[in-house]
Order: structure tokens, then C-alpha cells, then sequence
């Protein structure tokens, strides 16, 4: 039998909870995706989507932990792995894309890019990593 | 056989929590395990330590709340539409961090924290590229990412 039967007998302060967390988390998720859209610069709209990554999946994983913690299905773990998870990957993503609008930019020589910072002669930085 | 004990005592447990709680899932989630920390061992990172590993918590809880004040602040600047006058700008930051784990951990803290992105470390000089959405003064931001976050992971990792 599914979850979902039993979404019934959730009580109304749970029931509020939870519907509290996914409304901000789903809320925040849109206005970040909305951002996203709207922001003029490229490196300006880095920064919406983390909205999403933040507060947005922590709002829905609280649900998802209240909800199945009242009804006492399952030990509660697979949403502290998902926040892990995705806290932890989205720099990994972020820097990628980041770096390589900075690359393309210095190299195409756009303006209201910082220059890059002094790096080692190519013939030793290749050795010593 | 077992280079990273903890990293291969965790993949168990997540092994476990994910795929239920029965004798065939552990002698799998073993199995995955180690062979797992034999592919950490040979990327061959540096063992992390961790001296003050209980200033943790007050680490974590200073984040999760800038983390919920960020998204407040970001969310109203997309929502009212002051995005079009807002001034984002990139600042540089200074570092004294070296260690790659506590550096890997400012990363995170930066990125997940909405309104500021890490972009680029320089090893070099020891200074990080950070861009920032709202940035009205660049200094107080600099300020606030040494004393706030650096400090405490300076203490927690040397």
C-alpha cells in the first residue's frame, strides 16, 4: 500500500507543516527560476538558481521529513542525503560554468571582467600538479 | 584494505538507508564500499584532519541561518524588480586558508549561500574570486567572509 493512502490520516498540524515547507521551497525554487530568465548579465544569473539549491530543496526536503516522519513509514535519511548531495555538487557545477564565461570573456577581452590573477610559467605549473 | 574507514563505515549506512535494512544489502553495501575506498585511495587525497571537529555545529548553524537571510534578501531583490538597479560586481578575497578540505568547505559555504558565487581560487596568491549579486560595499563583504566563515574554519582545520 502507498504513502499516499495514508496521506489522510495525517494530522492538521502536520498537515500544515508540511504544506508550509513545500510552498516556500516550491516558491522559492520558481522565483529563482524566474530570476533566472530575468537577470541581465550572465554571472548575475549564476546566482538565482541557488535559491533553488538552497532553501527551495531544503523547504521540500523538511516536508518530505515531517510528512514521513508523522506517518512513521521509513527512518528519515534519504532526504538528509539529498540535501547533502545537492549542497555539495552545486559549486561543482557553478565553477565550472562560471570559469569557463570568465575564460571566454578575458579572452574575447569583454569589459567588467577582472583580469586574471598571476599564474606559474606553464613549464613548472604542468610538473608540480 | 580499508584505507578510509570512516568514508567506507558511511557508504554502508547510506547503502543500507537507500536500498532497506536486510543481510543481502550489507554484504553488498560492503562490497561497494571497499571497493569504493580503494578508488579514493588511489586519487590519493590529502587525509583531512579535523582538531576542533565539535566547532562543526556552530559552523553549520552559522550557515544555515545566513543561508535563510540570503534567500530572503535574493528572492526580494528578484521579486520587486529592483534586479535592474541593483549593482552586482566581483571583489577579491584574500585568503588565509590553505588547506584544500577547509577551502573545499568555503567553497560550498559561498556558493549555497545565494547572492554570492565562488568563482576562482588562486593558489598562488592565495586569494579567491567571489561575484556578488547586491554588492553596495566591497569591503564589509570581504570583511564578512574572513571574520564570519574563514576564522572559524582556521580554527576548526589548523
Amino acid at each position: 500500500m502507498s504513502t499516499i493512502e495514508h496521506a489522510s490520516e495525517l494530522p492538521a498540524w502536520a498537515a500544515l507543516l508540511v504544506s508550509f515547507f513545500l510552498v516556500v521551497g516550491a516558491g522559492l525554487t520558481l522565483i529563482g527560476t524566474i530570476g533566472f530568465v530575468r537577470l541581465p548579465t550572465f554571472y548575475e544569473r549564476i546566482h538565482a538558481p541557488t535559491l533553488g539549491t538552497s532553501w527551495g530543496t531544503g523547504g521540500i526536503v523538511m516536508a518530505s521529513m515531517i510528512f514521513f516522519t508523522v506517518l512513521a513509514t521509513r527512518p528519515v535519511v534519504h532526504e538528509i542525503l539529498i540535501g547533502i548531495f545537492v549542497t555539495v555538487t552545486t559549486p561543482v557545477t557553478l565553477m565550472l560554468l562560471a570559469r569557463a564565461a570568465l575564460h571566454r570573456d578575458r579572452t574575447e577581452g569583454n569589459p567588467g571582467v577582472p583580469a586574471e590573477g598571476p599564474v606559474q610559467s606553464p613549464g613548472e605549473s604542468v610538473d608540480a600538479k | 584494505m580499508l584505507p578510509y574507514p570512516l568514508l567506507s563505515a558511511s557508504l554502508v549506512i547510506m547503502w543500507l538507508a537507500l536500498n532497506g535494512f536486510t543481510l543481502g544489502h550489507l554484504i553488498l553495501g560492503c562490497i561497494v564500499s571497499v571497493f569504493a575506498s580503494w578508488g579514493m585511495a588511489a586519487l590519493r587525497p590529502v587525509k583531512p584532519r579535523l582538531p576542533k571537529w565539535y566547532l562543526l555545529p556552530k559552523l553549520v548553524s552559522i550557515v544555515l541561518y545566513d543561508i535563510v537571510r540570503s534567500n530572503i534578501a535574493v528572492a526580494s531583490i528578484l521579486l520587486t524588480g529592483r534586479s535592474k538597479r541593483i549593482k552586482s560586481g566581483f571583489i577579491t578575497v584574500p585568503l588565509e586558508l590553505e588547506n584544500p578540505t577547509a577551502l573545499a568547505v568555503l567553497a560550498v559555504v559561498v556558493t549555497s549561500t545565494p547572492g554570492t558565487a565562488w568563482l576562482e581560487y588562486n593558489s598562488l596568491n592565495k586569494s579567491v574570486l567571489i561575484h556578488v549579486l547586491d554588492l553596495v560595499d566591497e569591503e564589509a563583504w570581504r570583511v564578512l567572509i574572513k571574520t564570519r566563515y574563514e576564522a572559524l574554519l582556521l580554527e576548526i582545520f589548523e
